[in-house]
């Protein structure tokens, strides 16, 4: 059964042997998925629709540990237009999923801890019904002391089985005894901050009746979702059928399930489609957050400037459930003491479970709150030193075959000194005009123009591309060649950064002829892997070139043979053609590009993409834990309201590392739009959770950078291709977002002489 | 989190579930809909998406924050989230399905799918567009922006849109959309 609002995908039909001269990699072409997307007719997950369709909803826990007594949902059954209720004891299969350990029940039992748990779920005639149902439900709750204290948390007693420190990881590197001529240290915090992608959580599951289930979903990664839906459904994998309804936006926060194993259970209970589709606030608390952190640190350095030695120790708050927290905190360590040589270094990281929303994944991860504070130790540094903040970046600056603290050498491109002189050479913003939306505060018009003040501030960062420690990574796709067009089957989840397009510019540029991308699913490919860690143009990227040219390689042989040739007397050029200086003797050099020269033969080859192998930390947290790395550099220029602590980021130039650009518009896009969220995080967005209860769950008090809050963005990319990445490309979605942050925060000091260590900065932190 | 997360919230106001007597018409993009069997607080947003088969206002925040469900009533700009459906009986609503370029008829059969309005070209070529769930609400409000003020200065650009919240691109490619349509049509005059 296909949901009534088709699948995503394009829709005009593409045109055999198009010459394809434009769309190949380096060009900007449009996204396939554009025109219905500003047409309103693209399918989001929460626009599918199906006959006889209920709607789905979950019953959320309103406290942040209790003790449940009991669950009583007869009144709820009762009421007219209510199909099912379903609680713990109707999950058949795992009660428990997780990214990394299964430790998350798919309903509470027993005992809830975070608020915002799912008890119960019900399916109703109308989403009207559904929400009276829940209130239907009687929950005897005992409330218990909760534990929202991340400090707190090894002391105290566990909160879950697998006990409350979730990983600790502890990094020495050179000589733990080293000392510098000068020393500074510092604590800092960084706030919890929402991925706030726009399109809610949804999806639409479809019993077929013989016991299986097809689910439309937004998610990340569509085989790791199936694989954990399956388990908590008790079914096979094949039973268990998941396809990409359109996502609106991810950003980390559709690593994890949401609602999918509910609506399956829901969709197979009642025998009906089951729709569910979050409402903002439930999106608030049904989504892993980014790990609020606290974090000490003391940088030792030469009278020159040289970095002598880190010291830092790491806590994140991770909530109630594991999610990806394990990975992240390793991040934080790994990225702790930032772009720079440290021949000596302590890092200590922890990330502890908490009766606090689950943190995970988002833009980032882990590399963004431990960039505010080496960047922060920098520029303290530097003051110390009496140098440029930019100065002693630069004499720090990490290169090509310098050593991480993990013991890692950096074998790819490292353009960090270019990435930073790249940011600083951008013109500098002219000072507030008289206008009156110039200042701090805007349409309000609060600003008082003498008590404005300008500050300048730089900031750098580094990040890993694709997962780290040894994890097994890959990537599947297939690219098929009939009547001239290359159609990729790749089960990515395309979630708005336009691999869509990257996978279509590479079949272009192999085959020389039109490509079309399918509907990403798990039926007939293996995983694509995430969605995340700037991995996808690197890995699926790779696996359609691969498939690309393994179809390149058939019509070679396919024309050869034609011809009573060696396929190696053929030549594959760059740009999807096939050449020969003169075919056999025979009149006329061959030139045509590899589609027309396939002729009216299909063609189809699989492929699966690898990159090297990583290894995981040692006790020392010492390995070569990561395949490559990103860098970039941020500088920001603020105008601070002195008397209202208001702050206006004017303008955020950057420098950064992207090995080739594939899709230079693309690549801006990312840039600026992950440069919006630094900002976010630097001055306005953070989820503000008292006694484990999120406050603000609505874009009414969290709130993200509208229109009117985004700085100008002035863009260097630096193209240093990598060695073992396809194209040379690296990804570019986090980069932006990690050092932004740290660089406006530095530039509010600059503004303000106020010692600023926590973001989001408040206006009560500058007043 | 309203009744979701409180088992203990008395259940609202008892409401008509339907009302047969609720039978109104809607007049969408120049089309008069019929709607039965709704709820007196089925909010346009709802009667749009799920009931008329125009998903093309988007769900995002559902509070009036987010500028997803911007649609025209009366050639207002508003949230179709806030609105009620039923007050909207006897005003024209357009919706981003029923744009369409300039001098063509609303609803033109012939037009539907294959003809983007200035600014949905724009948006596509400058790279306005990633996820594109904010695109409509977009598209919508950048009509209706230009059509008052046809050169606005970039200030007013950007108080204009404020309403309209965008995750994916910092919004640079949309302004930059923006500034595309407006060089065209002026080149035009």
């Amino acid at each position: 059964m296909t949901p009534a609002v088709a699948s995503t995908g394009v829709e005009a039909p593409p045109t055999r042997g198009g010459a394809a001269t434009s769309g190949r990699i380096g060009d900007s072409p449009i996204r396939p998925d554009g025109t219905p997307k500003v047409q309103g007719r693209f399918a989001f997950a929460s626009d599918l629709e199906a006959d006889g369709m209920l709607w789905g909803r979950a019953l959320r826990s309103p406290h942040p540990y209790a003790r449940i007594r009991s669950v009583d949902v007869g009144p709820a059954l009762a009421i007219a237009g209510v199909s099912c209720v379903l609680t713990a004891d109707d999950v058949p299969g795992a009660p428990t999923y997780g990214l990394m350990s299964p430790d998350q029940p798919v309903f509470a039992r027993g005992v809830v801890r975070y608020t915002g748990e799912p008890v119960a779920a019900v399916a109703a005639d109308h989403p009207d019904t559904a929400r009276r149902a829940l209130a239907a439900v009687v929950v005897d709750y005992e409330p218990l002391d909760p534990l929202v204290d991340p400090a707190r948390a090894a002391e105290a007693p566990p909160i879950h089985a697998d006990g409350n420190v979730i990983r600790h990881i502890r990094i020495e590197h050179g000589d733990p005894a080293a000392a510098g001529d000068v020393v500074v240290e510092g604590t800092y915090e960084v706030g919890m901050q929402d991925q706030a992608f726009l399109g809610p959580e949804s999806g639409l599951a479809v019993p077929d009746g013989e016991g299986g289930v097809d689910l439309w979903v937004a998610t990340q990664w569509l085989h790791e979702d199936r694989d954990q839906v399956a388990a908590c459904l008790g079914l096979p994998h094949e039973q268990v059928r998941l396809h990409l309804g359109g996502v609106g936006g991810a950003f980390g926060g559709r690593e994890d399930l949401s609602m999918q194993v509910h609506a399956c259970l829901l969709a197979l209970r009642t025998g009906r489609p089951v729709k569910m589709s979050y409402l903002r606030d439930e999106s608030f608390v049904g989504h892993v957050h980014r790990h609020p952190a606290r974090m000490r640190y003391r940088h030792h350095a030469n009278a020159a400037g040289d970095l002598v030695k880190v010291e830092a120790e790491v806590l994140l708050d991770g909530g109630a459930y594991g999610s990806s927290s394990s990975a992240v905190v390793s991040n934080a360590a790994r990225f702790a003491c930032g772009p720079y040589r440290v021949p000596n270094a302590l890092i200590d990281a922890t990330v502890v479970r908490t009766n606090n929303p689950p943190c995970g994944a988002m833009r980032g991860f882990g590399a963004v709150q431990v960039c505010f504070g080496h960047e922060s130790q920098m520029d303290k540094l530097a003051t110390r030193l009496g140098m440029d903040p930019v100065e002693l970046r630069l004499r720090n600056a990490l290169a090509t075959g310098d050593v991480l603290p993990t013991g890692q050498r950096v074998t790819g491109a490292a353009p960090v000194a270019e990435c930073i002189r790249a940011a600083v050479a951008h013109p500098l913003p002219p000072m507030p005009g008289d206008g009156w939306l110039d200042h701090p505060g805007g349409a309000g018009r609060t600003a008082e123009r003498a008590r404005v003040r300008r500050g300048v501030g730089v900031a750098a960062g580094l990040k890993n591309v694709m997962y780290s420690e040894g994890f097994e990574d890959d990537s599947e796709a297939r690219v098929r060649l009939s009547e001239g067009v290359a159609s990729v089957t790749c089960a990515v989840a395309e979630v708005g950064q336009g691999f869509v397009t990257i996978a279509s510019q590479i079949a272009r540029t192999v085959l020389g002829c039109d490509a079309v991308v399918e509907p990403a699913g798990t039926v007939g490919i293996d995983s694509a892997g995430s969605s995340s860690a700037s991995r996808q143009t690197w890995m699926s990227g790779g696996a359609v070139l691969k498939a690309a040219r393994a179809v390149a390689d058939q019509v070679r042989s396919a024309v050869a043979e034609r011809l009573g040739l060696a396929p190696e007397s053929l030549t594959l050029t760059d740009d999807g053609r096939i050449v020969a200086a003169a075919v056999g003797g025979a009149a006329g050099a061959l030139d045509m590009t590899v589609a027309d020269a396939a002729g009216d033969r299909d063609f189809e080859a699989t492929a699966v993409h690898r990159h090297r192998r990583t290894y995981p930390l040692d006790e020392r947290g010492q390995g070569d834990a990561d395949v490559s790395f990103v860098f970039a550099a941020h500088r920001a220029v603020v105008d601070v309201d002195t008397d209202l602590g208001l702050v206006r980021v004017v303008q955020v130039t950057t420098g950064q590392d992207v090995g080739r650009m594939l899709h230079p518009t693309q690549v801006i896009g990312q840039i600026e739009g992950g440069i919006a969220q630094g900002v976010g995080l630097a001055v306005m967005e953070e989820i503000v959770v008292e006694d484990g209860l999120v406050r603000n769950p609505g874009f009414t008090d969290y709130l993200i950078p509208t229109v009117a809050d985004t700085p100008e963005v002035l863009a260097t990319c630096i193209e240093e291709p990598e060695p073992e990445a396809p194209f040379g490309a690296k990804g570019a979605g986090e980069p932006p977002t990690i050092s932004s942050t740290a660089a406006v925060a530095a530039a509010i000091r600059a503004a303000t002489g106020v010692d600023v260590t926590r973001v989001p900065v408040r206006p009560w932190d500058l007043i | 989190m309203g009744g979701d997360v409180t088992g203990t919230t008395p259940p609202a106001t008892p409401v008509r579930d339907t009302d047969a007597d609720a039978v109104y018409r809607l007049t969408v993009n120049g089309t008069a809909h019929t709607v039965e069997g709704t709820r007196p607080t089925d909010s346009l947003l709802h009667v749009l998406r799920d009931r008329l088969g125009l998903p093309g206002a988007k769900n995002a925040c559902e509070q009036g924050e987010c500028g997803s469900c911007s649609v025209l009533v009366d050639g207002v700009l508003v949230c179709a989230c806030l609105e009620l459906a039923e007050a909207a009986v006897g005003c024209e609503i357009t919706t981003v399905e029923g744009l369409t370029p300039a001098g063509a008829e609303p609803g033109d059969a012939a037009l539907t799918g294959a003809v983007l309005t200035d600014v949905q070209q724009a948006m596509i070529e400058a790279g306005g567009v990633q996820c594109g769930f904010c695109t409509p609400g977009f598209v919508v409000a950048i009509h209706d922006l230009l059509d008052r003020v046809p050169d606005p200065g970039p200030l007013e650009v950007r108080e204009a849109l404020a309403g309209n919240l965008c995750r994916c691109t910092g919004y640079g490619r949309i302004l930059a959309a923006i500034e595309q349509v407006v060089t065209v049509r002026g080149n035009g005059r």
